[in-house]
Parts: structure tokens; sequence; C-alpha cells
């Protein structure tokens, strides 16, 4: 009997051994995961040192500045006509809208009025710069989760935008072409027929988009709820554009601080969410995209005459004085404050404020706690581009 | 220092513009909140509202425009470094000048709302409701280059304080995590000071003015009339 007992308690010992070393086994400790600076997702260089506990996030680390250029430095050694050259490559994807700020602070230190056509036509390109970056982004973030066709469709559908702002401007990438007084050139023959047909292919394009993507409940299910940001976390971060009208803020700076340029000459609407979660910042995006079609036809409908540039010296001089200039570009606010000396140099120094910048500084506190997927989805709908985060 | 003179005072002869209620408006409060802390200040009208303070109230006054004034958009911190460069920046110059030692530096001037300092830390902040903007400056005594963190009042100065950190040198007491952003953790020195060399210069000069020739005369189109495309009205 005492012989069965005891084989029975020495089998029972065993078995709780062994379950203890599965245990130990299964037990994971944090483990430090690098999203290194080459990554398909990060739109760039950008490092993102995750420590993980299984698949939470516990903490995050974003490393820039392996893009960083100087470009803050750069302008102070640059003439004002050469810093538009630099600063258009500062938010390569959407780049008439990097010179438009700067250029509108020049004019505002110079006392400068560009004339309507002019005023115009950089509303316009403004615009075509914010449908060919945020084009981008509709597709992109469909790739980011996996969805690989969309991102088809909009580098196909970007073509014909870019190709417009090559007419104009002669550059698809970096036009460089507005001007301290104006713009460099008029429009060509035939361009306004042309862009109007492109942007029905702009159109249908959000279409498609609304169709593959937001139809689809894969994708509903992984952005839904996921990365959700408070009203007031986000203006405390100052987070601007998409990001912060998908949070439920009602502004737009196109609307309510539009510098001269035209937006308030047409009908357009600033389209808001309340969720605040990638869904939402995905949704805003597509909704601006379309408004923003609308926006180019309206203004193309009623485009003044005249010349395209104002009287302005040959060699420009700007007189002593600070200014700050900020448009609602695609990523965001992006602005400068521009500090001149009147000595007929460039900038004395030039703070160039950047809409990633403050949106990427909100990842620390939104990637806690979500899941290594989620991760992906969060960085890919708050939309930032390398060289306008490192500058 | 300057003070909130209003432009009316100074341009008789052309026609005044009209003052600027709403900052003129915003001024009032924030002197009566901040009195002899608030050192200086100007008024664009219509355009931006600039603020200089002490550095002991730097914090007080971010809690004032975030609560008080409804500045709840962090816009971005930043400082300026008011020295001349003492590098040759003239686009003619076929070498970057190396400074001479001997000669006087610049004289520092600065600029709006005054200052008395070569380093002054600036911020902006704005009110996404009432659509304004508020331009915050304070100086850094030369002998000690540092001041409160902004952290508490705007989560938001976290990253801007580090790039300020790591280009001008600015300590930010209070900071949860002072280290560099963009340059490597080694690099010594801080780029964007006045005395800080550009780089880029050193290694290779200005090429300066490059012979250009002009552009030929383009023959107008066959079938141009001369009409601006799309012109209307």
């Amino acid at each position: 009997m005492t012989a069965l007992n005891e084989r029975r308690q020495v089998a029972y010992i065993d078995g709780q051994a062994a379950e203890a070393r599965v245990n130990l086994e299964l037990e994971t400790e944090g483990m430090t995961l690098n999203m290194g600076p080459q990554h398909p997702s990060t739109h760039g260089v950008l490092r993102l040192i995750l420590e993980i506990e299984g698949e939470t996030v516990v903490a995050v680390d974003p490393v820039m500045g392996y893009m960083h250029r100087g470009y803050e430095k750069l302008t102070e050694v640059r003439t004002f006509p050469q810093v538009t050259t630099l600063i258009n490559r500062i938010d390569w994807l959407g780049s008439f809208a990097n010179e438009v700020p700067f250029i509108l602070a020049a004019e505002k230190l110079m006392e400068v009025e560009a004339p309507p056509r002019a005023q115009w036509i950089r509303t316009v390109l403004f615009e075509l710069s914010r449908i060919a970056n945020v084009i981008l982004f509709l597709g992109d973030m469909g790739v980011q989760l996996g969805a690989v066709t969309p991102v088809f469709y909009a580098f196909r559908d970007r073509e014909y935008v870019l190709n417009q702002i090559e007419a104009v401007t002669g550059g698809r990438f970096h036009p460089n072409f507005d001007r301290i007084g104006g713009l460099k050139d008029d429009l060509p023959k035939g361009w306004i027929a042309e862009t109007k047909a492109v942007m029905n292919k702009v159109r249908e394009f959000c279409d498609i988009m609304e169709d593959l993507l937001l139809g689809s409940e894969i994708f509903e299910a992984r952005c839904r709820g996921i990365g959700v940001i408070p009203e007031d976390v986000a203006l405390a971060y100052g987070l601007s554009g998409a990001n912060a009208r998908a949070s439920g803020i009602d502004w737009d700076l196109r609307r309510d601080q539009p510098n001269g340029l035209a937006w308030n000459e047409v009908d357009w609407k600033v389209w808001t969410h309340t969720d605040g979660d990638s869904f939402a910042r995905y949704w805003v995006r597509l909704q601006e995209t379309r408004e923003a079609a609308k926006i180019v036809d309206s203004l193309l409908d009623n485009l003044p005459a005249g010349p395209v540039m104002a009287k302005v010296p040959r060699i420009i001089k700007v007189p002593e004085g600070e200014a700050w200039v900020s448009t609602e570009n695609p990523l965001g606010e992006m602005g400068y404050y521009v500090v001149t000396r009147g000595d007929g140099l460039g900038p004395f120094r030039c703070k160039i404020r950047t809409a990633s910048f403050n949106n990427v500084s909100i990842m620390p506190w939104i990637l806690r706690g979500t899941y290594v997927p989620d991760v992906i989805t969060i960085v890919a709908s708050l939309y930032f581009i390398l060289g306008d985060l490192d500058r | 220092m300057s003070s909130a003179e209003p432009e009316s005072t100074e341009e008789d002869e052309v026609e005044a513009p009209e003052p600027d209620e709403l900052r003129e408006g915003l001024l009032e409060r924030i002197s009566d909140a901040l009195g002899d802390t608030l050192l200086g200040s100007h008024i664009r009208p219509g355009d931006e509202l600039w603020i200089r303070v002490g550095r002991d109230a730097w914090v007080d006054t971010g809690r004032l425009l975030r609560d008080q004034l409804g500045c709840r958009y962090f816009g971005f911190l930043s400082v300026i470094d008011w020295m001349p460069s003492p590098f040759g920046l003239d686009e003619d110059s076929q070498t970057d000048l190396d400074p001479d030692e001997t000669a006087e530096p610049g004289e520092i001037q600065q600029g709006y709302a005054g200052g008395d300092t070569r380093f002054q830390v600036f911020a902006r902040v704005a009110s996404v409701t009432e659509h304004f903007g508020i331009t915050v400056k304070c100086d850094l005594p030369d002998d000690d280059l540092s001041i409160d963190t902004w952290v508490t009042t705007y989560a938001g100065a976290e990253w801007h304080e580090r790039e300020a950190h790591e280009m001008f040198g600015v300590t930010f007491v209070g900071h949860p995590d002072l280290r560099n952003l963009y340059l490597p953790t080694q690099f010594e020195g801080n780029p964007l000071r006045k005395d800080f060399p550009l780089l880029a210069r050193r290694l290779k000069p200005w090429p300066g003015i490059v012979d250009v020739e002009a552009m030929p005369e383009e023959p107008a189109p066959p079938g141009d009339d001369g009409a601006a495309e799309g012109a209307s009205s």
C-alpha cells in the first residue's frame, strides 16, 4: 500500500515539476525590437526602438536625424530667392506647398502683394500638391496594412497630377516656382482643361479607395479604435492637419488664416471626425482629397486675368523685421518664422516649423500599450514625411 | 525695449492702420496678469502679437496663455542667437571667410519686443477657436543658459526643447529626458549657434556667382493671340 502511495506521490510531484518547467520556458521577459532606420513602414529613415512584453509595446523611443540636412543653418547663408530651392525639399511629396509660407513671410516683410492672378494660381498649385501628397497616403496606408492593390492605383493616378504640375512649373517633385511677388510664369495654354480632366480622375480614384479600403472589413477591424488621440492631447502636442481634424478639432488654416491666398473665394467644406482613431484619420484625408479637387475646379473656373508678378526690384532686399506665416500644408501646419536684419543678405534666422515634427512627437505617448501590428497602423495613419520631420 | 505702441502714433503722415482690438485686448489681459514681468511687447495689426517675459515668469506665462487665453495649441519652441555671424555670408565670397579674431564682435541687436541678451528662447502658441497666436520670447543670461521646461504645460514642448538643447546648448530645467534629438550622442558643439561654422562651406568653398548666359529670346508660338490662359473677369 505504501509503495503504491509513494509511487502516486512521486508521480504527482513529477507532474508538478514538469508543469513548472513548461511555465518557465513560456515565461517572456521584455524584449527590445528595433524597427530600424530601413523599414518600409516608416516613410523614410526613422528608427523606432520598441520595448515589448509579449505582443504589447511598453515603451517607444523614436530616433531621428538620419535625414537631418541642417536647413535652418543653411538658410542663413542663402539669399531669399535661393532659399526656395532649399525648402522645396522639406516635404518632397507636396513640394509647392513648402515654398508658399516662406514666400508669404518675405512678402509680408517687404510689404509686397502678389497680384490676384498669382494668388489664385498659387492656391491651385497648392491644392494640386495637396492632392498629389494625400493620394500617396491613401494608397500607402493600404499597403502598410497588407492591402497591396490600392498603392498601384495611387501611384498611377498621382502621375496625372504630377504631369499637370510639371506642365506649369517644369518640375514634378521640386517645382521651385514661387517667387517673392508672384510666380515665375503663367499657365501654359490648354492647362485648365487638362487639369479639370485630371480632377475627374482624382474623384474616380477617391471612389475606388472608398470601395477598396473603407469598404473592407479587414481595414475597419484593423483601424477602428486603434490609436485614439483625444482632443486635448492633440492640441497639447501640436498635432495639426488631418490628424487634428480627425480628433474633432474644427481648425483649418485655409479657412481661418488664408494669408491672401484664394481659398475663401470658393465654396468648400472642412471635414472633421469625432473618433480620433486611425480610421478617422484616413477618412478625413479621403474627404479632403475630394474637397481639394472641388476647390481646384472652382478656382479654375473663375481665374482672374492680369500679371503673375508684382513689381519687385531685381535684387531682393527684405527690410528688417520678423514674420511668421503658416499654411495648411498637406501634412499639417507648416510655418516659417523669418528674422531679417535688412542687410540684403538672407534670413538672419529662419525657424522652420514642420507638421511632422509635432505629429511624430506624440508617438511615445500613443504607442504605449498597443500591439505590435497596431504600431504599423498608427504610424501609417499619422502620416509624416522624413524630410518634413528631420529637415 | 519697445513697448506696445499702436503703429498709428508713429505713422501720422500715412493713414493709420486700424488698431487691432483683439490683440490689444489680449495684451491688456496679459499685462494685467503678469505685471512687471512683462518686459516688452509688439503688435503687428491684423497679424501677430509678440510678448517678452522674464525668465522667472516663463512657466507662469505658459499656464496663463493656455488656461486664461485659450491658447491650447502648441506651435513650436526654439531659440534665436542674436549675435551676427562672424563668418562670410556674402554669396560672392570665394571662400568661407575665417573669422577675424581681432575684429570687434558685431553689435547684437534684438528684434520685436526687445531683448538684452544674445540668446532668446521663443515659442508660439495659438488658439484654434479664436484664430490668433502669440509669440512669447524670453532672454537667457549669457552666463547661465537655462530656463524652466514647458513640458508640464504643453506636452509637445518635449521634443522642441531637446532640439533647442542640442542646437544651442540651452538647458531646460526639469525636462524628463534632455538628450540629443537629431545629432549623434557624441557630437560636440551646438550647430545653430552663430559661432559654429557651416561645415559644408569649410569642406568645399562656395563657388560664388557662376558664369550665366542669358536665356535666348523665345519667339511666340504660332496662333498665340496673347490672351492669358483661362482669363476671366
